[in-house]
């Protein structure tokens, strides 16, 4: 449909699950959908499935909150680091009095099922974002924006929490698209390499998948560090979300209909 | 736009027909190459069948990574199992003289083999590493008789597509498909870092596949059973891994 109207009234109603009325038509050309119906769809889903593996994935952790770097460890090896954290399994010596309960089993089932959720739709997306200039016209920073002063300015902005602007409505600034840019081709493929690297049919079919990155516990303890990382970006673009009126990006998300559109109409 | 609605609504049941029939032959194509996994109804069987199907279409014959004899673990760590039972300190004190390996099922010729006879037999080492699910790990050396040999000797019939294996310990039982089976490095294993096989990791024989993880491995077996099916051993879910709500495959 975009490829035949690419901003009218057309792609917008069959994009959008809000299609204005009949008498809105005139105006409708200027209200393209905030968020392409591809963004919306796969980033809910997304949502969904990063908060399974978050969940399943501290299950997992607390199995054997310890960690190491190389190819082996074991609790008779001295750890990189230790999680001051209870565990769910009596081998492992905590100094906690108690054993969690062991959740592995499901915990284990729900994060590679998620996982395959979360892949396939990140490939959806990406693709979606090749062919149509989503990265490109969305996501690329402008190279003045890259400038030390283009950044400085954004950076002060931020400081200072200076409410957005209303054309940030419309479009993100340079510190969001090069954040989103970092998380969908640098955190997500990264987590993605290192939870496979941990598989060891993975790393019998592709050694060196597990030998680049220092072993297979190493794998292991960079897939908690990105997992950190994924999750410091969630809190931020929650907070975010919320102290630029989290109603208005959130239904922007959920219907495509621009955060300012209530004012404009 | 009603034009529009149309055209999209049949577009949408299009591809939502074309989507389901490519389902539906994906799921008959699946089942038809053994693709499908005992575990893979219920809720999380998508997610089961996609990382099964995925790892035996890429890793069908890869080898599991050995290692050199300097990498491998100065501490190796084997969780603690149940109590052994009256039965394995009966063999243990007669140094596993008695203990018998049982193969059966779809073989041409069923028969036990004693510890000795497996130690008689062609044996292969190699240093691989074991991964429990928990996430820690050890390498070692292992030593013993591969499985495809056992089942050359037993002279597994052409139906063959699974073979199940018991622990002395009546709750611990597995099973693999045949490409594991078959798999050059999997092994009945009877020795480790150049001694006999300690009790503690699985001691006298322990079933090594080192491309799944540990709980893959069990420790103790007394008996092989070759089958076409899954279905009539426990709650046909493949072994007593998806029974405790773990995955059957485990190799990720």
């Amino acid at each position: 449909m975009q490829n035949v109207c690419p901003i009218g009234t057309i792609s917008q109603m069959a994009d959008s699950v809000w299609a204005p009325t009949s008498g809105a038509a005139v105006r409708a050309t200027t209200v393209r959908p905030r968020h392409s119906a591809v963004v919306r769809v796969t980033h809910w889903i997304t949502t969904l499935a990063f908060l399974a593996l978050l969940v399943s994935g501290v299950e997992i952790l607390i199995s054997h909150p310890r960690f190491y770097w190389g190819e082996t460890g074991n609790v008779l090896t001295p750890p990189l680091f230790q999680l001051p954290i209870p565990a769910s399994r009596s081998t492992v010596p905590t100094g906690y009095g108690y054993v969690l309960p062991d959740q592995n089993g499901w915990s284990r089932y729900l994060h590679f099922q998620s996982a395959w959720i979360a892949v396939l739709t990140g490939l959806l997306y990406v693709v979606f974002g090749l062919f149509k200039g989503h990265f490109r016209q969305n996501l690329l920073p402008a190279r003045t924006d890259l400038s030390r002063k283009g950044l400085s300015i954004v950076i002060a902005q931020h400081l200072r929490f200076r409410p957005a602007s209303e054309e940030e409505a419309w479009s993100y600034n340079v510190l969001q698209r090069l954040t989103y840019l970092i998380v969908i081709f640098i955190l997500f493929p990264l987590v993605i390499w290192t939870g496979m690297a941990m598989s060891p049919a993975i790393a019998s079919a592709i050694p060196a998948a597990v030998t680049v990155l220092g072993g297979q516990q190493s794998a292991r303890t960079i897939h908690f560090f990105v997992s950190v990382l994924l999750v410091l970006f969630l809190l931020t673009h929650v907070a975010m979300v919320c102290l630029t009126g989290f109603r208005k990006r959130v239904r922007a998300m959920i219907t495509g209909r621009p955060a300012t559109d209530m004012e404009r109409a | 736009m009603s034009t529009i609605s149309r055209r999209k609504l049949i577009t949408t049941g299009l591809s939502a027909t074309a989507g389901a029939g490519g389902l539906a032959v994906a799921t008959r194509l699946a089942q038809r190459y053994g693709l499908i996994p005992p575990d893979g109804g219920g809720l999380y069987g998508p997610g089961e069948t996609l990382t099964y199907a995925a790892q035996r279409l890429l890793t069908r014959h890869s080898l599991a990574r050995e290692f050199a004899p300097s990498q491998i673990s100065k501490v190796p760590f084997a969780n603690e199992v149940g109590p052994l039972g009256g039965e394995f300190r009966r063999l243990q004190e007669g140094a596993f003289a008695g203990w018998r390996l049982a193969v059966d099922g779809l073989v041409a010729h069923p028969q036990f083999f004693s510890l000795g006879d497996l130690k008689s037999f062609p044996w292969r080492s190699q240093i691989t590493l074991l991964a429990c699910e928990e996430g820690w790990s050890y390498i070692a050396e292992w030593r013993g008789v591969p499985l495809s040999l056992i089942l050359n000797v037993v002279g597994t019939l052409s139906q063959a597509r699974y073979v199940v294996y018991r622990s002395i310990q009546p709750d611990w039982w597995e099973s693999i498909d045949m490409v594991d089976a078959l798999h050059p490095q999997t092994l009945v294993t009877h020795g480790m870092n150049g001694g006999e096989l300690p009790v503690e990791f699985g001691g006298p024989l322990r079933l090594r596949v080192p491309r799944q993880l540990g709980y893959k491995n069990v420790k103790y077996i007394t008996s092989l059973t070759v089958s076409d099916s899954l279905k009539g051993f426990g709650k046909g879910l493949g072994s007593a891994s998806p029974e405790g709500g773990y995955a059957w495959y485990a190799g990720i």
